[in-house]
């Protein structure tokens, strides 16, 4: 064989490499965790990586192992976004984790309708002792069809307006009771310099959270109930209109920082101003709270951080004790995994997922848990907070679900385009209404 | 040319270009084939993949969205091939000159290259943060814009970054090229007594003109494909300001899971491409006409 033959054979060798590599693009971390080979007593589990949750998940596992020396389970994590497409991927080729964390809703939906994930309601039926210590209000995201199809876990996440004391003190206003002392602080904020709110507008749902409590608010919960049972022309109800108006009137007195449409929420810049500063309120998950303490440096320890309950709306319908947000994290069972690998799921779920470990570290990492009981619980500088949290998710009449994790993943997307136009004036509340009728139901 | 070597360019050519022909239809031809049927399918990316003949097809093309992204990709390919083109033809001629200063210069001209798209977004987006960024920082209002909120400036601003990218990249084209060009020519002009701008516009610049099309065809194919840039400074907005097509096919398929459409747009795209880089070839004309008519 010549030099040049031998050459070519090589590239030759690195191309069918490459094409190897390509096939196995399974988990980083774990080691025989596909869910259709994960047989012996062995499960595989994939979630989110990061403080403050990624800890306590892990504290989760290594409490199970230990327990259970004979039955492993394998934890990889991802980041938010690598995680979504992700799963995907991985479910549809069969490559997918035993337990598959997620967000209930429409994205849970959509794995129900592929056969991915195992009905779970006889199980809990058997295990009625397991469906007690969680909150009931956590269940509604993780039903299908009227069955349920995910254990909540972790923590519930209600939306509320967070805002700098500091700033209001040196304004000198008082936190908004109603939407109309809203628009009244609007320009004194501007006049001293200081974004009213920060928004990170281009990660879209944070404009979104905007929507669902100004509807709420006006026209109570039934108008978005309406649009997720598919009725047609839901979003035509003048509620929504009046919303959309609200709105736009508020990105038109300038509400917003200047840029929040090039803003991200994943680099917390949206966060950022608001203990810098540099605007004075912030309509965010509870989530913001661990956000403030760990970047804020003192901001939150002197007291610096105010939150409520979004303010009522002048003659509104909607109940204000009503929130919006994540009723809880979800795990479900992969249908393609092996029953040993089902079996060990299932002892997770109902020993060490709702034992109190679990229920004080979420309460460590600064979340209400989804277990029920917590509150004894809530002590040190946090407790106000915790406290605060329990009592908006407990004292709700209504807590509904973020509308794009509630919708299904194309509708959400249509959703979420639209609302991005909104906010840029892109688009009129009447356009809105159109384009939003015709995806009603996808 | 010996034997020898006659023999290398005939028979063992072909032999040589397999490897590279196998990579290009495993990863080119086959995805591509791949795509073209995903297009006449339902698929949600994890159920099952349902044929559903032409359905993504006229959802695509009824979707306003579509004109829209095909009009912001013309645009983007226009605007960044307008400003990219005479910049780098004027660097590419100076720094040519084989005198210390410039050899030092084309160096630092180069470092846009060595920087990933990811890497320059980032900071671009950092450093135009109305809040944070450049402006607010050195305290120099003028630099306080919504460069990437406001719809006409994303635009500018994306152009702007694009050409800053790519234009070292077609400077070192020109700059080859301009080497190339016999010097008789030059010494020839300068007997007859033209001076250096008539040098330019009668040597330079139609002896570039191979090197022209040549550019011109990847800025413009290549902006085609423009995703990465886009993606990470506007996500496409503000609104769908910045949405070209590839972040349209993005969004249908992976945010919206609808890889039917998705397919649909990236066999758009793919013919799309064609098309131009064909057009430009032709524009090229012949191959083998001369090009030292006059020397």
């Amino acid at each position: 064989m010549n030099r040049r033959n031998f050459l070519g054979l090589g590239v030759g060798a690195g191309a069918a490499a490459a094409l190897a590599a390509c096939g196995s693009s399974g988990p980083s971390g774990g080691s025989s965790s596909g869910g259709s080979s994960g047989g012996g007593g062995a499960a595989s589990y994939w979630s989110l990586s990061g403080p403050p949750g990624e800890p306590v998940r892990q504290a989760a596992i290594d409490r199970f192992n230990k327990a259970n020396p004979d039955s492993k389970i394998t934890p990889t994590f991802f980041q938010n976004d690598a995680y979504k497409q992700k799963i995907k991927t991985s479910l549809g080729a069969n490559q997918g984790p035993t337990m598959i964390w997620g967000w209930g809703g429409g994205g849970l939906k959509e794995y129900v309708d592929s056969n991915l994930v195992e009905d779970l309601t006889g199980w809990l039926g058997e295990n009625a002792a397991v469906k007690d210590k969680i909150l009931a209000s956590s269940f509604g995201a993780a039903t299908v069809n009227g069955k349920i199809y995910a254990l909540p876990v972790e923590t519930v996440q209600p939306i509320v307006l967070f805002y700098n004391k500091k700033v209001f003190e040196k304004v000198g206003v008082q936190p908004p009771q109603s939407w109309g002392e809203i628009m009244a602080l609007v320009p004194k904020f501007n006049a001293a310099k200081i974004a009213p709110f920060s928004l990170g507008g281009q990660s879209r749902w944070t404009n979104m959270m905007w929507l669902e409590f100004l509807l709420d608010r006006t026209a109570g919960s039934e108008v978005f109930d309406r649009v997720f049972a598919g009725e047609k022309d839901a979003w035509s109800d003048p509620a929504v209109l009046d919303m959309l108006t609200k709105i736009q009137d508020l990105v038109k007195a300038n509400g917003f920082q200047k840029g929040f449409s090039s803003t991200t929420a994943d680099s917390n810049a949206d966060q950022a101003l608001l203990y810098t500063g540099k605007a004075a309120m912030m309509l965010h998950g509870s989530w913001s709270y661990g956000i403030q303490v760990s970047n804020g440096g003192n901001f939150v320890k002197d007291g610096g951080l105010g939150w409520m309950n979004f303010p009522a709306v002048e003659g509104g319908k909607g109940d204000p004790s009503n929130t919006v947000g994540n009723p809880g994290q979800y795990l479900s069972i992969s249908s393609k995994a092996t029953a040993e690998a089902k079996d060990v799921a299932k002892k997770f779920f109902s020993t060490t997922l709702v034992d109190d470990d679990e229920k004080a570290g979420w309460v460590k990492s600064g979340g209400v848990p989804v277990l029920k009981n917590s509150e004894s619980l809530f002590t040190g500088g946090d407790a106000q907070f915790l406290k605060d949290m329990a009592g908006i998710a407990n004292g709700a009449k209504v807590f509904a679900q973020s509308w794009d994790q509630a919708l299904s993943p194309t509708a959400a997307e249509t959703l979420l385009d639209n609302i991005a136009k909104l906010f840029q004036l892109q688009v009129s509340p009447q356009q809105w209404v159109d384009s939003m009728n015709g995806v009603i139901g996808k | 040319m010996t034997a020898a070597a006659q023999r290398v360019r005939g028979g063992n050519v072909a032999w040589m270009a397999l490897p590279a022909f196998l990579m290009f239809l495993a990863f080119g031809v086959v995805p591509l084939l791949g795509v073209l049927a995903l297009s006449f399918t339902t698929w949600n990316g994890i159920g099952e993949i349902v044929p559903s003949g032409t359905t993504s097809w006229r959802a695509t093309l009824s979707d306003p969205g579509l004109p829209h992204a095909l009009w912001v990709t013309f645009l983007i390919m226009a605007l960044s091939w307008a400003v990219q083109t005479p910049m780098s033809i004027l660097i590419g001629v100076f720094i040519a000159g084989r005198k210390r200063y410039r050899e030092f210069l084309a160096v630092l001209f180069f470092i846009p290259l060595l920087l990933s798209s990811a890497a320059i977004a980032i900071t671009y987006k950092s450093l135009l943060d109305p809040s944070f960024g450049l402006g607010s920082g050195l305290g120099i209002d003028a630099l306080n814009q919504d460069w990437l909120g406001n719809a006409t400036l994303a635009m500018a601003t994306l152009i702007f970054i694009v050409s800053w990218q790519f234009i070292p990249f077609h400077s070192l084209i020109y700059q080859g090229a301009v080497r190339q060009i016999p010097t008789s020519m030059y010494e020839a002009a300068q007997i007859d007594g033209a001076g250096r701008w008539k040098q330019f516009w009668s040597i330079t610049l139609p002896q570039l003109k191979y090197t022209i099309i040549t550019s011109s065809t990847l800025m413009v194919v290549g902006s085609l494909t423009f995703f990465d840039l886009i993606y990470v400074l506007t996500a496409g907005g503000p609104g769908d300001a910045t949405r070209a097509l590839a972040l349209l096919m993005y969004q249908q398929g992976f945010q919206a899971n609808l890889m039917g459409p998705a397919s649909a747009i990236a066999v758009i795209l793919v013919l799309v491409g064609l098309v131009l880089s064909l057009v430009l070839r032709r524009l090229g004309g012949r191959a083998d006409e001369s090009q030292l008519e006059g020397a």
